[in-house]
């Protein structure tokens, strides 16, 4: 399975909040891989990769969060100029919508992971394979 | 166990309705003779509105009395409408005035055995009977729902669990240790109870007997019942009554279709609230309630200010006596936004075919400038969460327009995160009006 889990949260946006969810995965012993905060006025919309998905999302359902889980592709990325064109363009050239993207920088430095939400998650993993893009497994997030 | 005991008093309900008329007719003529000859508060309103008992021959004389306002009873506090002296009293209870002076009421013997008495009726007339444990979490002590349902309860046979409000966790651990096969609080309490219940682990529908809910004691929606009864397999009951009638009186019968409201101890009226004219069954209007068998404060043409309709048809389930539709809110509960009247119960009505959005809201009122400005507060289920930022603002943007709409107001949505409006245990807060501070 290529396609790994992103938890997403619903939150208000005010002060405490991200204080709150973090604790809650921390007292759980989940690891957060990759983290955005998109914000939206009165809300915002929490999302990231952690290394226990399941376990993430459990403790954070029993502690009242709305939360969800997304299916998402880790894509890994050169880390040099041209690295996010060559995988965007891939994309878009085939007709696959970038929902949401964000990206992080692993600690073997010459490579990057691009997490992105697309609208057709079958065709964007056709499409980046057929262009020799590598897409990380769950154990590769779980094991970095 | 339960379609034996269909009716508590099968004479009086099924009465036809000629019948019923002559006895409220009796009945009416000597509660204008009994409150003029014993509360001087009535011989004087009588007199100002240039009427004596014998002037009332018939129910067709009914608007030649003048109305008894909520004011009246707050101007006469604490015992100034009192008919009798106190020691014919056997019990006070006392309604928490939100601004002012509470209200005071009293009972003698009869009045309490009355009140029991309609109770007793609807219990039966919902299935409820010997075998059943009535678990009673109104508010016990001043407030008149915990003793009143209390009362009503063991009237009947059945076993009353007096948990009272409060203590959720407990409410919950004894329902299932001592097996209540139903409940009596407010609505919004027990849609709290249920979360709590399921944050515990609980089911009400598998791990409970519970079958039935007895509602009331703030307005609702017949939303709030569809999402009650599909979440917890109960069937869910409107209850009614105020502090000046007893407390809670009446209850929709198995049909739910309308609150029976017995004619041979009340008479009800429906009116425009601006004009003070009778309106025919069907219209909503204000309704105005006289006592007909209730001797320490009797109340001629009292005007409650629940906004409602009568059917007088007789119910699918044989009972004669006129049912009140829906209750659509208290004229204090409504709400002026730019000059256009809004009840809490007219937005629960919308938010709560919404799956996205939660059992729990508030309504905001302030205002800006020179402009009245409303703001709903509604939780985000899982079920409507998307995390697509874009999905949120259209899940707001749409709830705004279905409340247009309905109130043909604009009203901002703020989604919060469950668990972030208040619960209560007694009456919920549906609106925070800081026009007023």
């Amino acid at each position: 399975m290529v396609a790994i889990k992103q938890i997403s949260l619903f939150v208000e946006n005010r002060p405490g909040r991200m204080a709150k969810v973090s604790k809650t995965l921390s007292d759980a012993g989940v690891n957060i891989r990759a983290l955005t905060v998109a914000e939206a006025g009165d809300f915002g919309v929490i999302r990231m990769v952690v290394d226990d998905p399941e376990k993430g999302y459990k403790v954070l359902h029993e502690s009242g969060f709305t939360v969800s889980e997304t299916e998402v592709l880790a894509v890994e990325m050169k880390d040099i100029p041209g690295g996010l064109y060559e995988i965007v363009n891939a994309l878009g050239e085939n007709e696959v919508n970038v929902d949401y993207a964000y990206a992080f920088v692993t600690a073997k430095a010459e490579r990057a992971l691009l997490i992105i939400r697309v609208d057709n998650i079958e065709k964007a993993k056709k499409v980046l394979t057929g262009v020799g893009i590598k897409l990380a497994t769950r154990e590769e997030i779980q094991k970095i | 166990m339960m379609a034996m005991f269909d009716y508590w008093n099968p004479q009086i309900e099924r009465m036809p309705r000629e019948d019923l008329a002559k006895l409220q007719e009796d009945r009416l003529k000597s509660m204008v003779h009994y409150v003029y000859d014993h509360s001087p508060f009535y011989k004087e309103r009588f007199k100002e509105a240039g009427v004596v008992p014998s002037d009332i021959r018939g129910l067709g004389d009914l608007a030649k009395l003048p109305f008894t306002y909520k004011v009246d009873l707050r101007n006469t506090y604490p015992t100034g409408m009192f008919s009798l002296p106190r020691n014919r009293i056997v019990r006070y209870h006392v309604s928490s005035g939100t601004t002012g002076k509470p209200t005071v009421v009293g009972y003698t013997k009869d009045d309490i055995e009355m009140w029991s008495d309609s109770l007793a009726r609807a219990l039966t007339s919902i299935g409820l009977g010997r075998g059943d444990v009535i678990q009673v979490g109104y508010g016990y002590g001043l407030f008149t729902g915990g003793l009143g349902l209390h009362y009503g309860a063991e009237k009947i046979g059945a076993t009353v669990l007096p948990t009272g409000t409060g203590n959720t966790e407990r409410q919950i651990m004894l329902m299932q240790d001592l097996g209540s096969t139903a409940i009596a609080c407010t609505p919004s309490y027990f849609l709290h109870i249920a979360e709590v219940a399921e944050r515990m682990g609980v089911s009400i529908r598998d791990d409970t007997c519970l079958k039935v809910g007895v509602f009331g004691a703030e307005p609702w929606s017949d939303e709030t019942r569809k999402r009650i009864e599909e979440a917890t397999g109960i069937k869910a009951y409107d209850i009614f009554g105020t502090s000046e009638m007893s407390g809670p009186l009446f209850t929709e019968c198995r049909e739910q279709s309308g609150i029976h409201v017995w004619s041979d101890m009340f008479l009800i009226e429906v009116i425009d609230p601006k004009t003070g004219e009778q309106l025919p069954d069907g219209e909503t209007g204000e309704l105005v309630i006289t006592t007909l068998n209730k001797w320490a404060i009797p109340l001629i043409r009292y005007r409650i200010g629940d906004l409602t309709k009568i059917n007088s048809e007789p119910c699918e389930c044989g009972r004669t006596h006129p049912r009140l539709m829906r209750i659509l809110g208290r004229t204090d509960d409504m709400i002026v936004i730019r000059g256009i009247n809004v009840f809490p119960s007219q937005v629960e009505s919308v938010l709560m075919t919404m799956p996205a959005v939660g059992d729990h809201y508030q309504i905001i009122v302030d205002r800006k400038g020179p402009l009245d400005i409303m703001k709903v507060m509604v939780e985000v289920t899982e079920t409507g969460f998307s995390d697509k930022i874009g999905d949120l603002m259209a899940l707001s943007k749409r709830i705004s327009k279905e409340l247009k709409g309905v109130l043909n107001v604009v009203a901002d949505v703020e989604l919060v995160e469950p668990g972030t409006i208040p619960r209560s245990e007694g009456k919920a807060v549906r609106v925070i009006d800081k026009r007023k501070v």
